[in-house]
């Protein structure tokens, strides 16, 4: 097996001068500074174009206000194959509003400009389309720290793993309940930023509860090597980031932010709704760890 | 293109194109799925390699094939229907490898029995499938009834309607039929839906993948339980004529039943092979299935291979008037046969596709699978160039599946229905 995580070697200078292998992962550094606070971090996820790409950087200008720490930006695709019905709708309604990959780079402007972290989330073959070189310096100069990749993983990954470490963007990779101890090692590695942990088996969308497998998955993650370990699927509400935040570095809430967006009423009252779902899961995280001793 | 000049007998190449092992077949295949699903790939690639060198699976998987499915499938020559492609006296002659004369009606059953062994051997007890024109999915439902496991089928909301007969089938089996309504409402939304079930209930439930695509192991494991099409009408065709055919022509929607009667033939470089896509209303029409013509190097549905997108690496629909060739994306190992230049891919068009099927029909008393008219139709285009130059050549063709699923598409394209007709066409649309 190659080793995806090998240190890059590539002499050739980065934009600026640096070498390109020890610019610091922005995500990680994130990560780290809440982690010192005692909090996890909230990432917050919403998709380009939805319902306009005017309105989507509203949107995600929206999410930082209200405490958002890392928004994924997501790029909508017609198969998203790890999507439940809620995100479902909102990219299909963003690839109808006529959205183009290259919109992804105004939001991450947009939330670089208001003070956070910008991710961006996607399937693999609109970057593939776009030429993974070209999408990864296109990210880099609009601000972009990395990329979340769901259905790509770190065997597949050699070019971009390449191109990553030539523009110092993060690629997180997801682990899931299944994966083999060798395989949380093999993804630990590739990653950059943080790894991906699914909460339970399954697609995104709002559940009642968050599956009992994920402590124990970000447990295994840990001991395979992985520094920063972030959960996902399945968190809506603060209650449940409150209790995800007690053993992981970042809650990430994709649905529960698309769900009032959907809703029907005007503009601003959906934004407003937003707001205020945001507001309850940053309350959430930053309960997290009351009363747990420092 | 294959290297002609070697020594008849010996193989072409070394390693041999037909026992090509995944993950890759050239730049093609891999494994472009959530990580939550590569451990169960792991699992049945693993119990696939066992079962294979198991005397016990392979003589339990040949006993259904022969007594279950009624294998080997016959091989008829059609020389009515050759008459066509050639003119009278022309010499070309066409032989049909009757996967129609199946149990279910189509090659698909090859595969889901293999497939449906391992579930058994895996210990799970639910399947699930995607189908298009509904043959691999009453394939699956039938060896789930057969083997006593849960199953559901995913068929997109259009093709429930353009192959109701066939969702009548599999709920007669035992099998739930969820139709999709999300997307362009064919197959390629059908596989996104069977992929959500799948990484949601991997640990009791096996995807029966029912083609040559998605992530490995299944382009290759899906060869190998459909090339016994390719190994029977070798020897038969050897049999009857005492040569190998010139051509050999097959329809290609994901690519098995082509997969399944190339695979044989790969490594003899006096066959040429032809996969005939779906050409829809033409490639300018921009209303196709033409991966090979109209699509370009991408990844979809776990696999890197052809698929038809936009700029934006987005999907674009295809159309056929076919279901089972109605798919925008193609198997891995056709992506690499195609850029190797071992066989060769063309469009056929809706027309072409039905004026073969009626002339089959009319010419030898067989109603073929309007996916299995591509091929036809491909056969006798091919026949006529070849009668042109002078040529006479044998053509083998795959008919992949019967059609009488395809009755009421057909009555209504050939206005048979009388009065009644508009009344079917506005429930078709």
């Amino acid at each position: 097996m190659t080793s995806p995580a090998a240190p890059a070697t590539d002499p050739a200078p980065a934009r600026g001068g640096g070498r390109v292998d020890v610019t610091p992962s922005r995500t990680a550094e994130l990560l780290r500074q809440v982690r010192d606070e005692g909090r996890p971090a909230l990432i917050a996820y919403l998709p380009t174009g939805f319902p306009t790409v005017d309105r989507s950087v509203e949107a995600v200008r929206t999410l930082v206000e209200h405490g958002a720490d890392v928004v994924e930006i997501g790029i909508p695709y017609t198969d998203p194959v790890m999507d439940g019905t809620t995100v479902q709708r909102a990219v299909e309604l963003a690839l109808e509003s006529g959205t183009r990959v290259r919109d992804a780079f105004r939001l991450v402007r947009a939330v670089s400009d208001a003070g956070a972290v910008p991710l961006v989330m996607t399937y693999w073959n609109p970057v593939l389309a776009y030429g993974v070189d070209a999408f990864a310096r296109d990210l880099a100069e609009a601000g972009g720290a990395g990329l979340i990749t769901p259905d790509l993983i770190p065997d597949e990954a050699s070019e971009w793993i390449e191109a990553s470490d030539r523009h110092g963007l993060d690629r997180v990779f997801l682990v899931a309940p299944s994966s083999t101890a060798e395989r949380l090692q093999l993804t630990a590695r590739a990653s950059r930023g943080f790894v991906y942990a699914a909460s339970t088996m399954g697609v995104t969308g709002e559940r009642a509860t968050v599956g009992d497998r994920a402590e124990e998955l970000v447990a295994r993650t840990r001991e395979r090597g992985a520094e920063l370990v972030c959960v996902g699927l399945g968190v809506s509400t603060g209650d449940q980031a409150a209790q995800v935040g007690r053993f992981a570095d970042g809650v990430i809430v994709g649905s529960a932010f698309v769900r009032p967006l959907l809703a029907d009423g005007p503009w601003s009252e959906r934004l407003a709704a937003l707001g205020a779902v945001v507001d309850d899961l940053a309350a959430g995280v930053r309960r997290a760890r009351e009363g747990a001793s420092a | 293109m294959p290297e002609l000049s070697h020594v008849p007998g010996e193989p072409l190449h070394n390693p041999l194109l037909a026992t090509q092992p995944g993950p890759y077949f050239g730049v093609f295949g891999g494994r472009y799925v959530p990580e939550a699903l590569i451990a169960a790939l792991d699992e049945l690639d693993a119990e696939y390699r066992k079962a294979v060198e198991d005397p016990e699976f392979v003589d339990e998987l040949k006993r259904l094939l022969r007594d279950y499915v009624g294998r080997p499938s016959p091989l008829t020559e059609a020389p009515r229907f050759a008459a066509e492609a050639g003119g009278e006296g022309s010499g070309v002659r066409v032989f049909l490898k009757r996967e129609d004369l199946n149990h279910t009606g189509s090659h698909k059953i090859n595969n889901v029995l293999g497939q449906a062994l391992l579930v058994k051997r895996m210990g799970k007890t639910r399947v699930i499938a995607e189908t298009g024109a509904g043959q691999h999915g009453v394939a699956t439902a039938t060896a789930a009834a057969l083997m006593d496991l849960e199953c559901t089928i995913y068929m997109g909301e259009e093709d429930t309607q353009r192959q109701a007969l066939n969702v009548a089938r599999m709920r007669l089996l035992g099998a739930e039929v969820v139709p999709v309504t999300l997307g362009t409402r064919t197959l390629k939304d059908a596989i996104n839906e069977a992929l959500r079930d799948w990484v949601t209930n991997v640990e009791t439930t096996h995807y029966l993948l029912g083609t040559v695509t998605g992530p490995h192991p299944f382009p290759e494991m899906v060869r190998e339980f459909h090339k016994v099409i390719g190994e029977e009408a070798r020897e038969q065709i050897l049999e009857r004529t005492g040569a190998l055919p010139d051509v050999v022509a097959a329809c290609v929607g994901g690519g098995s039943n082509a997969m399944g009667i190339f695979n044989a033939f790969l490594d003899d470089p006096s066959v040429q092979l032809f996969g005939f896509e779906a050409g829809g209303e033409g490639i300018a029409s921009g209303r196709h299935a033409a991966r090979f013509s109209g699509g370009q190097p991408g990844v979809l549905h776990g696999a890197r291979t052809y698929v038809l997108q936009d700029e934006d690496g987005q999907t674009r629909p295809s159309h056929s008037v076919s279901a089972g060739l109605d798919y925008p994306s193609v198997g891995p190992a056709h992506a690499w046969l195609h850029d190797l230049g071992r066989a060769t891919y063309e469009p056929v068009t809706d027309d072409e596709a039905m004026d073969a099927f009626a002339l089959l029909c009319r010419t030898e008393g067989i109603i073929p699978a309007i996916e299995s008219a591509h091929a036809l139709a491909g056969a006798l285009r091919v026949g006529r160039a070849a009668a042109d130059r002078g040529e006479s050549p044998t053509i083998l063709v795959n008919l992949s599946g019967r059609g009488d699923k395809d009755v009421a598409t057909a009555a209504r394209w050939f206005g048979l229905l009388g009065d009644d007709a508009d009344d079917v066409n506005e429930g078709d649309q």
